[in-house]
């Protein structure tokens, strides 16, 4: 990927992906936590626009940025007295080790490796996208569905309130 | 100036180790969950480089692998979500440490 306007792009997002990834780590408030991950998602949007992945792009913003963080603030909202505090557990020192040493090895291989690269960009288009979605992988696209209407029932069944648990049973 | 697969690669890493320690040192349920999220999308963004720069009969298998995991990240989201609000309605907490019924 050569040029100017790339590898600016590049190392833009790359910062506001990782700073907002670690403020998601460091902040001690949990909903400044919620808005730096609404951030790291945007900024692997832009990644995903880098690498040519426009669809993948607009699926990340509408769906994580969109759905999946807005869920997230429902729930710290739904928590009310459950404390706002970002905290960590006893285990912080042994987690973050064991993330540094894991970041080190892949960093590790991925410089060490010769990777086969192409030239050009293979240009994908949401249509082709489409096409594979719909013939080669169409049993899982299916099941991809029937997990998701499984999952909203789960988790209505899970989260909505005992009394209306007891006035289903009666009725 | 130019930006190569090693540069997304690492990016790529970098996020996934930060989610990586988020999931493993949280003590809230939620930010357990938003580590899960950080890690999910490292590594959609390391399936995506690999379909952009590596020499492949069909790169579009990348695309639908990340479709299918963004499905899959959504209803993760969804449950677990739902588990903490009911945690905390039955415990009025949602700490990892002190969820501890099954512990005698």
């Amino acid at each position: 990927m050569d040029g100017a306007g790339p590898t600016i792009a590049f190392w833009i997002l790359a910062g506001l992906t990782l700073v907002s990834g670690g403020g998601v780590m460091l902040s001690r408030n949990l909903l400044h936590a919620v808005l730096f991950l609404i951030a790291t998602f945007i900024g692997v949007a832009g990644f995903f626009v880098l690498l040519s992945a426009d669809f993948i792009a607009m699926a990340q913003i509408i769906i994580y940025v969109g759905a999946i963080s807005v869920l997230v603030l429902f729930a710290v909202l739904l928590t009310p007295r459950a404390g706002r505090d970002n905290g960590e557990s006893e285990f912080a020192v042994t987690a973050v080790s064991l993330a540094v040493a894991l970041a080190a090895v892949f960093i590790f291989v991925i410089t060490d490796t010769s990777w086969s690269k192409v030239a050009a960009d293979p240009a994908l288009t949401a249509r082709e996208l489409g096409n594979a979605l719909l013939t080669t992988w169409v049993l899982p696209f299916e099941i991809a569905s029937v997990l998701l209407t499984a999952a909203l029932v789960g988790a209505i069944m899970l989260a909505r309130p005992p009394e209306e648990e007891a006035e289903d049973a009666l009725a | 100036m130019s930006v190569g697969i090693e540069h997304f690669l690492i990016v790529g890493a970098i996020l996934f180790c930060l989610g990586l320690a988020v999931a493993l040192s949280k003590r809230n349920a939620i930010g357990v969950l938003m580590g899960v999220e950080l890690m999910l999308n490292a590594v959609n963004l390391t399936l995506l480089t690999f379909s952009r720069f590596t020499v492949s009969a069909r790169p579009v298998t990348g695309h639908a692998f990340v479709v299918f995991v963004i499905t899959v990240a959504a209803a993760e989201a969804a449950v677990a979500l739902a588990l903490a609000v009911s945690v905390y309605r039955n415990r009025e907490t949602v700490d990892v440490d002190r969820m501890n019924l099954l512990k005698s």
